[in-house]
């Protein structure tokens, strides 16, 4: 389902980028725990999902080239 | 609201997803809005509170195919992008609070137990972010501005390793030493300050210093950016550096944080990132924004800033 919603005049016409959104959604808002296990053990669920799709760029402010 | 049968299934088969909760929110502001799934979404009312929910399969949202789910880019992008739509929609029409993807509910009835249960906590977030919303500012660096070239070679050097020591100080030598003579072709005829492998070594150090000296460079240009923004917002917070893969963004990212703005402040804020990226050569300012205020509901995480009465 990609349903366009009418957000409004002030928002952004162009479509809000995943990682900004992730950035958002994995890690912020209300945590109340819910029915499910997974709910409360959301927190690490998050951590594993990010995991295989974040990986820091801080590296990258270090000379990891003249690695061998 | 009790007890609402749930539409779509026998309840042993479905669940209730929660989104936000929202004060004093006109159900009309919903509209047709469709959730995670392209389920329509609904009010669940307790006082002035409204959670925003709609069911969901537990073939797709139980605790087995969340799991395996959450670590599908493609599931997770949807579901993002619905649950930010909901919020969102809410959120511009009355305070709301988002809370955690994947927060499920057995039914609508649980759903307004947990209303009643953790209404004050609600409230006090509620409190915290009526009025007020997020915007993003993301820096980056290009890469000439991370290369350093402009910096001088005779920078205070490290102290000399060795040449090819293991950086770790493990014990092992490595099997092929970066020195001596190459296995092919006569060697080139030394520099006046060591063989070619010394020149060699010394480019390369000369090189890293270059840029671990532009990194800090930029690394404080940073600072010193959120330093200014955060003065003129009520609370920020630093994300955690982006990965490129998913921005798909050249540079190197420096900064990512979020900031919680009055209304009034905007129009303020967004002129002063709009002037530091000016000032600043080699580094772009992204702003995204306004979002609902996902980043400021631990309030504890938060760096709030001055008070007003402060200055």
């Amino acid at each position: 389902m990609t349903a366009v919603l009418d957000h409004g005049g002030d928002a952004p016409l162009e479509r809000i980028a995943l990682v900004d959104l992730l950035d958002r959604l994995l890690a912020g808002g209300v945590v109340i725990a819910g029915d499910l296990v997974i709910s409360i053990a959301g927190v690490d669920l998050v951590q594993v999902s990010l995991r295989a799709l974040i990986t820091t760029v801080r590296d990258e402010l270090l000379p990891e080239e003249d690695r061998p | 609201m009790t007890g609402t049968p749930i539409a779509g299934g026998p309840a042993d088969t479905t669940a209730v997803y929660l989104y936000g909760v929202a004060r004093h929110l006109d159900p009309a502001a919903l509209g047709d809005a469709a959730g995670v799934a392209g389920a329509p979404v609904r009010g669940v009312t307790a006082g002035e509170l409204t959670a925003l929910v709609s069911t969901v399969a537990l073939a797709e949202y139980g605790e087995a195919a969340l799991r395996a789910n959450l670590e599908d880019l493609e599931w997770l992008e949807a579901t993002a992008r619905a649950h930010h739509d909901v919020v969102d929609r809410a959120a511009h029409a009355a305070p709301t609070a988002p809370v955690r993807i994947a927060t499920i509910y057995r039914d609508d009835a649980r759903v307004a137990e947990v209303l009643a249960a953790q209404g004050e906590r609600f409230t006090e977030i509620l409190d915290l972010i009526s009025g007020r919303s997020e915007w993003g500012v993301k820096a980056y660096a290009d890469p000439e501005a991370m290369r350093g070239d402009d910096i001088p070679d005779d920078i205070p050097a490290d102290p000399p390793d060795g040449g090819g020591a293991d950086p770790g100080g493990g014990l092992a030598p490595r099997a092929e030493p970066l020195t001596g003579p190459q296995p092919t072709g006569p060697a080139p005829a030394p520099s006046s300050g060591g063989g070619v492998g010394t020149a060699y070594l010394r480019r390369r150090q000369q090189e890293r210093r270059r840029r671990a000296e532009a990194g800090r460079r930029v690394g404080e240009q940073a600072d010193t950016v959120h330093a200014e923004l955060a003065d003129h917002a009520v609370a920020s917070r630093h994300h955690p550096p982006q990965d490129p893969r998913l921005s798909g963004r050249a540079g190197t990212q420096i900064l990512n944080a979020a900031y919680l703005l009055d209304e009034e402040q905007v129009a303020g804020f967004l002129a002063v990132t709009r002037a530091a990226g000016e000032r600043l050569p080699g580094i772009e300012l992204e702003v995204t924004g306004p979002w609902p205020p996902y980043s400021f509901i631990d309030t504890a995480a938060a760096t709030p800033a001055r008070e007003p009465g402060d200055m």
